[in-house]
């Protein structure tokens, strides 16, 4: 008979924040004394948690790390992401030769240079936005008014929604990510969104115009690469990923400027290589995608010295590796001239963010739009009073009530 | 310098576009090309910035 030490019970994951901008304090704790250890999840399985930057981007570079949802020990996020990720497949939740396959259908649409060149459809956006804004009483949401439509709009632009249908567009996509409406809403909302989206891509057929839909219909489904179905759940997938994620930047990033009011300056001075930093910083220092990129592990794998066995699962802690005090310098500071800044607030690997040059123009475009549109921006409530999304899986703020100098 | 690129784990995510734009471009379906080859002394820092972006690991510097 053998005598083991009795295992104790590992902490629950993702853990509650001390302070709503930054990490909790026990996965720092985790990335100093054990950076490859067990946690539990919802589901009450065990998978690694995975915290240093050097070990968080080797797991997120190694396919033996798959991301299908199906695969043995796979640590869903939540009961809901794994039922929509089952029911919707796309290539986010694919392994390579499929992932590759379907990728690669899209990435000519998101090159650094072609986003480029949509510069002024999302400064034409933006400004619609702010006029509006400028119009309403204060204080205004500025997540309503602002961070939520902005993604939403381009996105729409981008895969050739025509304009006349963007209200039907905007308020579906609302009601997909608001946790206040129910089960049933999110399913309307979805079912809403799909059934347009599959008329988008027949119309597309018929009639094709200069947009993203129209190229996937002549150049993949008529050589028969790709079903109109799939180009549906790639539609969507574009829609889903791009909406929540850069919506959070934009409140919570905004928050962030207004709480360091010298930085916040240079961001309005709207130099394009220091706003473009800014938001790299940002970016790190924010990850809103904030429980970690979810892998399950198909071979036995060595991870920072923990053998990793197949059919175990693996929490990549992107929030944690951009706090890492090996890789970033004063990790807990905003710094918008931080040098080499190389976050993982996009993942790393193959899954890499798609949507990232687009998500950077956005938000490049976005901040110093807005801070020189509103002197003396300001939130209208003390912090304590702003909800904060915790138990979403993008975090940021639910609202974000500011106020302004209006001229006299 | 010499810069090598596995072009077929390309995943087009242009992080070395922005890191060394006068070294690399993407295509017209976003596989990375080289715009320098081999890329000038004074990019080394670069590309080698470009090098530890890259999420496919496709450049390799040697
Ligand atoms: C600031 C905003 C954004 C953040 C923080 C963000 C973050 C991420 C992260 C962390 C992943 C990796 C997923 C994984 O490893 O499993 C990802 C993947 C992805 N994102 Fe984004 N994203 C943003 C904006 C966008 C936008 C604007 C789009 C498109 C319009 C987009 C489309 C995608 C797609 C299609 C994937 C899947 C890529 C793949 O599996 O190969 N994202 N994003
Ligand atoms: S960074 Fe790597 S994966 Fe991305 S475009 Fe350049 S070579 Fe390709």
């Amino acid at each position: 008979m053998t005598t083991t030490q009795p295992t104790p019970t590992p902490p629950t994951y993702p853990m509650a924040r001390e302070c709503p901008f930054d990490p909790p304090a026990e996965v720092r704790a985790l990335r100093e004394e054990s950076p490859v250890s067990r946690v539990r999840i919802w589901d009450g399985s065990s998978p690694w948690l995975v915290t240093r930057y050097d070990d968080v981007r080797t797991v997120l570079a190694d396919q033996r790390f798959s991301s299908d949802v199906d695969k043995p020990g796979y640590p869903a996020t939540s009961i809901g992401v794994k039922a929509r990720r089952k029911a919707s497949r796309s290539f986010i939740a694919m392994d390579d030769p499929d992932h590759a396959r379907h990728r690669k259908m899209l990435i000519g649409e998101f090159t650094v240079r072609r986003t480029e060149s949509l510069r002024p459809l999302v400064e034409e956006t933006v400004t619609e936005l702010l006029d509006a804004m400028e119009t309403l009483p204060q204080p205004v949401d500025l997540v309503e008014a602002f961070a939520l439509p902005l993604p939403s709009m381009v996105i729409c632009r981008m895969l050739g929604v025509p304009y006349a249908d963007h209200a039907f567009f905007q308020e579906h996509s609302r009601a997909l990510l608001d946790v206040t409406a129910g089960a049933d809403a999110a399913k309307h909302a979805n079912d809403e969104l799909r059934g347009y989206l599959a008329e988008l891509v027949a119309a597309k057929e018929r009639e094709p115009g200069d947009d993203l839909l129209s190229r996937l219909v002549e150049r993949r489904i008529h050589t028969g690469e790709l079903t109109a179905d799939d180009a549906v759940g790639m539609a969507f997938l574009l829609l889903v990923a791009g909406h929540e994620t850069t919506a959070n930047m934009i409140g919570l990033g905004t928050l962030t400027l207004l709480r360091h009011p010298d930085q916040a300056a240079e961001v309005r001075g709207g130099d394009p290589a220091t706003v473009a930093a800014a938001v790299e910083e940002l970016l790190r220092l924010l990850t809103v995608v904030h429980t970690g990129r979810r892998r399950a592990a198909t071979e036995d794998v060595e991870i920072g010295g923990v053998l990793i066995r197949a059919g175990e699962g693996v929490i990549a802690a992107g929030e944690s590796a951009n706090r890492d005090p090996e890789q970033f310098a004063n990790p807990d500071e905003l710094d918008i001239h931080r040098r080499g800044n190389h976050h993982v607030a996009f993942g790393f690997g193959v899954h890499q963010c798609l949507g990232q040059p687009l998500a950077r123009l956005e938000l490049q475009i976005a901040y110093p739009a807005l801070l020189r549109r509103f002197p003396g921006l300001r939130a209208a409530v003390p912090v304590d009073e702003i909800p904060f999304r915790d138990e979403m899986v993008v975090y940021g703020v639910h609202t974000l009530p500011v106020r302004w100098d209006t001229a006299v | 310098m010499r810069v090598s690129l596995q072009k077929d784990l390309c995943i087009g995510a242009g992080q070395c576009v922005l890191a060394a734009p006068a070294v690399f471009d993407q295509d017209e379906d976003g596989t990375v090309v080289p715009l320098a080859d081999p890329p000038p002394a004074e990019e080394a820092e670069a590309v080698r910035s470009a090098a530890h972006a890259c999420p496919a690991r496709v450049i390799s510097v040697g």
